[in-house]
């Protein structure tokens, strides 16, 4: 059982780097949790890999301190950190029985023989391995032998992290979901330091109590699937989280609207005199407003705006997602999507939308914009 | 209908390979199955069903030489295979190492086979030779020329040398193929270095040793070249193997029945336990 | 061009991979094979293209029969999961590599090679080697490659598999939006529900060999023909529930009995079951006939905007996805209801014989005959 503690980490490839983008990861502190369930999300190339391979010891970070428990482990080889590390392809022995795989560690760490069949059965037990104990390995399916290679990870008791690298990679839908289900159950039974690292915003937020959305080596946004949903504090995680991702639009200040092509949106309806203040100072800002589809008000009807600005665009395309919809509209230049639940009323042609106060986010050179940080 | 008429095509394709086998393997062995049953004199022959048959299985030069030949084939076994996984254990993984580790164990392969037999002779003589004076220098009586047991270990010793290389070469492609993935789960179980061996290198390397084995037992049951050029088959006849008690009688006593007879034999007993081999360790990794 | 598939099987070592196929692929349209793994869609279209050959039935393009002519001679672009081009040539040898077989002038491969790869927006790349390019630009180099061909069909053995998630979907909007204008056929296996919605189209699932159920994407979705049909093509898996209907009073197990009216054709009494879609079921009562079901929560997952619950009571297991964030405990008790008219009945055999009602009222019936949504 562990925390895991990142003091300013920095890892580059390269070995005199200079600029930041010679940087696998830029400087970041963070701090896993004992018994957490964490996922590590991003785009391949944004250095989520490198930062696992750095927590269970395959690389050594060029810069900072990886600390379990306070005690710096930098030096200190994977099988010296006790963590157990689930890969993208299932790692089992081909030439073991699963009774074997499973026992394996045990076997080498040298527990005695009934401590380790007790160890297996249990094991065996909360991942429905039971009856294939006596198969040979090498004869399972891509889900089992999954299933094989993160028993071999719980039956340890001294295990204090386990890293999971993509591990539903290799799986068919119908059984992710139960794989995943499986997961979340061990993670409450067990107690146990989690790390899921990923490029799939679904798995990641249906694994995770908390979410490292990672961008360009940096941690740009951590908090839960709930917060990177509702308030993005990046523009990329407004892209990169949410299927489609967050509408954003390059708007420029002009008195007292935001303005794109020939659309105004009036300040005063969406940020306190105060704010609008800090805003004008500014020379030239770097703007972005972003919406999520989600919440985007759809009506045929100008007096169902709610008392917003409200906006008559083109209807461009309608998908219908079996439960759900996705229109594509046209508001000036720009294409905006919008969620339409599945009872919902549907535009055609023409639609009246709406941005609520409550889910317009503003971004100041790429940064969430908000009073109180400024 | 379409199906019929492609396979028939599929046939016909086949046909220049199979006259090229025909021609190169099929009718030289043909030839010797029908002198191996006949009586050849001059320009006439006799018909004479199994006798030479008979007459070689009781031949006791013939009988020590298999046995002689069993135990040498299985010596090199022995040796050259797990030394080949150790040399090729020990290889650097990649870099500019590797690729030199690569040239060096290939030099041996390069070499005539009666040059491999040359060099080994001078280089084991008790008088000039460099290991044969330096064993004899440091008080160690030995010469390949007079005595029996020197002249077996010498023979297994070049067989070895020149040989082994082949065994790592072949686990080394092996090695190389397994995942990254598979040491680092390794690793992480905390399994020992002798666990990761027998339990991922091992298996994995599984194939490629069936293949090396194979190569390794047919080429050393049927050496010739090089105990001939080392030690003519003595002393007495202590490295004479079975090609050479073959080419004895074939060329030096011009018993073309026997003979013939004698390589049928040989060639069955190589075909027999090659495929034994085989199907024991191909069964073996279905059963389990 | 149209393909048709009449009676194809094909079995391999006394293993079945193609049971008795027969489906038409109309002329410029875009086919999903939904399946998962090992269902045989690989199966089929390495029979299309012809690279293998089937035991019986005939493959017939435009009406001619093609059965034993080699995939050389078919005019046939294929796209697979790995990302497959010549290393050694630029992005724009590969993707003229086609036309260079095919004898054209040099003039109108750099005309068209241009056209496409602006389509595929990897006109920026055309002088590079394609290992200096990432795994999407790859992958849209090798459709490039397909589509430059103009042949009369392109097959998609998985294509997005081995993308980023986000990749994925800018290029599934992006396919869709191409194959509008082309006039090949398009036929892409995948084993995502969701990329088949995405994807649109006319959608075949296919299970353990065989093809279970062909149509337009929505209205397969809608209207599924089996229980077999309906897992395949939901995600999270629809749900099952073992019943019993007497004349119109329905129950579930014990957990519940309610009204449910069936149409006059189906008479007997006896074993049902009842389907419902995860995100039907919900937390609050909405009319007063729900079907209330009392369970335990086994986990809840939350994906920052839908919470997808997982409950069960004994045999009973039930998934609801539900709008918003809901925390619920392990062994939570919970009650959830079902809109009657939103539920699915399949007889024993599994074979679908009534679709929930709701889809039955006039512009969902209008919509689904029509292919529209």
């Amino acid at each position: 059982m562990a925390e895991i503690r990142l003091e300013a980490l920095a890892h580059s490839y390269l070995e005199s780097p200079c600029k930041p983008e010679d940087y696998a990861i830029r400087e970041m502190n963070h701090i896993w949790e004992q018994g957490g369930a964490y996922a590590l999300l991003g785009p391949s190339g944004c250095g989520k890999s490198t930062l696992l391979n750095i927590i269970s010891g395959l690389l050594t970070p060029s810069e900072g301190h990886v600390k379990f428990d306070q005690k710096t482990v930098n030096g200190l080889e994977p099988n010296q950190r006790n963590i157990a590390q689930v890969f993208q392809f299932p790692v089992v022995y081909d030439s073991m029985s699963v009774f074997d795989n499973l026992a394996f560690p045990l076997r080498n760490l040298k527990y005695p023989k009934d401590k380790i069949d007790q160890k297996v059965k249990e094991i065996a037990d909360v991942l429905d391995l039971t009856a294939l104990l006596n198969r040979r390995a090498n004869h399972l399916t891509a889900d089992e032998k999954q299933k094989v290679s993160m028993g071999r990870g719980l039956v340890r008791d001294d295990v204090s992290a386990i890293l999971f690298d993509e591990p539903l990679t290799v799986i068919d839908p119908h059984l992710k979901w139960k794989l995943r289900r499986k997961l979340k159950q061990i993670h409450e039974k067990f107690n146990i330091t989690m790390v899921y690292v990923t490029h799939d915003q679904l798995e990641a937020s249906t694994f995770a109590d908390k979410i490292a959305l990672m961008y360009q080596g940096q941690i740009v946004q951590f908090g839960t699937p709930q917060e990177l949903f509702e308030t993005p504090e990046h523009t990329f995680v407004g892209y990169f989280i949410g299927s489609p991702g967050m509408n954003i639009i390059e708007v420029d200040l002009k008195g007292s609207n935001f303005i794109f092509d020939d659309i105004k949106l009036p300040l005063a309806d969406y940020l306190d005199p105060a704010a609008i203040d800090i805003l004008c100072k500014k020379e030239a800002p770097n703007l972005k407003i972003g919406i999520r589809p989600e919440f985007i008000k759809i009506t045929n009807n100008v007096s169902q705006c709610d008392n917003q600005p409200c906006f008559e665009c083109n209807v461009l395309d309608i998908e219908n997602l079996g439960t759900y919809k996705i229109a594509t509209l046209q508001l000036g230049q720009q294409k905006i999507k919008a969620r339409i639940a599945e009872d919902a009323f549907v535009p055609t042609e023409k639609a009246m939308i709406s941005f609520p106060k409550r889910w317009l986010k503003i971004y100041l050179d790429e940064y969430l914009f908000r009073e109180k940080n400024l | 209908m379409n199906l019929k008429v492609k396979n028939n095509k599929a046939w016909f394709l086949v046909l220049p390979v199979l006259a090229l086998v025909a021609f190169s393997a099929i009718i030289p062995l043909m030839t010797v199955v029908n002198y191996s049953v006949q009586d050849i004199f001059d320009n006439s022959s006799v018909f004479v069903g199994t006798e030479w048959y008979r007459e070689i299985l009781n031949d006791p030069r013939l009988q020590s030489s298999l046995i002689r030949q069993f135990v040498f084939s299985g010596a090199v076994l022995l040796v050259e295979i797990p030394l080949g996984i150790l040399v090729a254990l020990m290889m650097p993984k990649s870099g500019r190492m590797a690729s030199l580790c690569l040239v060096i164990l290939a030099m041996p392969l390069l070499i005539p086979w009666n040059v491999v037999g040359t060099i080994w002779q001078i280089f084991g003589r008790a008088d000039i030779g460099l290991m044969g004076a330096f064993l004899n220098g440091i008080g160690i009586d030995y010469n390949y020329a007079s005595n029996p047991i020197d002249a077996w270990l010498t023979v297994l010793l070049m067989d070895v040398w020149h040989w082994t290389s082949l065994v790592a070469l072949l686990c080394y492609s092996g090695l190389r193929a397994i995942p990254d993935a598979y040491y680092q789960a390794a690793k992480i179980d905390q399994a020992s270095a002798w666990a990761v061996f027998r339990y991922i290198q091992l298996p994995k390397l599984r194939s490629v040793l069936v293949i090396g084995i194979l190569l390794r037992f047919m080429d050393s049951f049927m050496i010739y070249a090089e105990p001939f050029v080392l030690t003519g088959g003595g002393p007495g006849n202590s490295t004479t193997f079975l090609s050479q008690t073959l080419t004895k009688m074939a060329i030096g006593q011009f018993d073309l029945g026997p003979a013939a007879a004698f390589s049928l034999v040989y060639f069955l007993i190589v075909l027999l336990v090659s495929w034994l081999f085989f199907t024991t360790i191909t069964h073996l990794d279905n059963k389990k | 061009m149209s393909l048709e598939l009449q009676n194809i099987s094909r079995s391999v070592n006394g293993e079945c991979y193609i049971e008795d196929a027969n489906i038409t692929f109309e002329a410029g349209s875009f086919n999903v094979l939904l399946g998962r793994t090992l269902s045989g869609k690989t199966s089929l279209m390495r029979l299309i293209a012809g690279l293998d050959q089937p035991d019986t039935g005939r493959i017939m393009m435009n009406g001619i029969d093609v059965t034993g002519v080699p995939v050389q001679k078919r005019n046939i672009a294929m796209v697979y999961q790995q990302f497959i081009n010549y290393p050694n040539l630029t992005v724009f040898e590969n993707i003229a590599s086609p036309l260079r077989i095919a004898g054209i002038d040099s003039q109108t491969i750099l005309k068209r090679v241009n056209a496409v790869a602006e389509m595929l927006h990897i006109e920026n790349f055309l002088q590079r080697l394609p290992l200096e390019l990432s795994g999407g630009q790859q992958q849209r180099t090798a459709m490039a490659r397909a589509l430059i061909k103009e042949g009369g069909l392109i097959l998609f053995d998985e294509p997005l598999v081995n993308l980023d998630y986000k990749l994925r979907e800018e290029l599934r909007v992006e396919l869709r939006e191409l194959f509008k204008v082309q006039n090949t056929i398009a036929i892409y296996a995948s084993t995502e529900p969701s990329e088949a919605l995405a994807l649109g189209g006319v959608t075949t699932l296919m299970h353990e060999g065989k093809i279970i159920q062909a149509g337009h994407v929505n209205t397969v979705y809608s209207l599924p023909n089996s229980i077999e049909s309906a897992e395949l093509f939901s995600e999270p898996p629809i749900n099952i529930l073992e019943g019993r209907l007497e004349d119109t009073s329905a129950s579930i197990g014990e957990h519940a009995t309610f009204t449910f009216n069936t149409s006059n054709d189906l008479t007997s009494s006896g074993a049902y079951r009842f389907g419902i879609r995860p995100h039907h079921v919900s937390l609050e009562k909405n009319n007063s006939d729900d079907v209330a079901l009392d369970l335990r929560v086994d986990v809840a997952e939350i994906s920052g905007s839908e919470t997808f619950l997982h409950m069960a009571n004994g045999e009973l297991v039930v998934v609801a996805q539900l709008m918003g964030v809901h925390q619920f405990h392990t062994d939570a008790s919970v009650r959830v209801y079902l809109p009657i008219e939103k539920l699915y009945l399949f007889n024993s055999m599994g074979t679908m014989v009534q679709a929930p009602a709701y889809l039955s009222t006039e512009k969902n019936v209008r919509q689904l005959s029509e292919g529209i949504c």
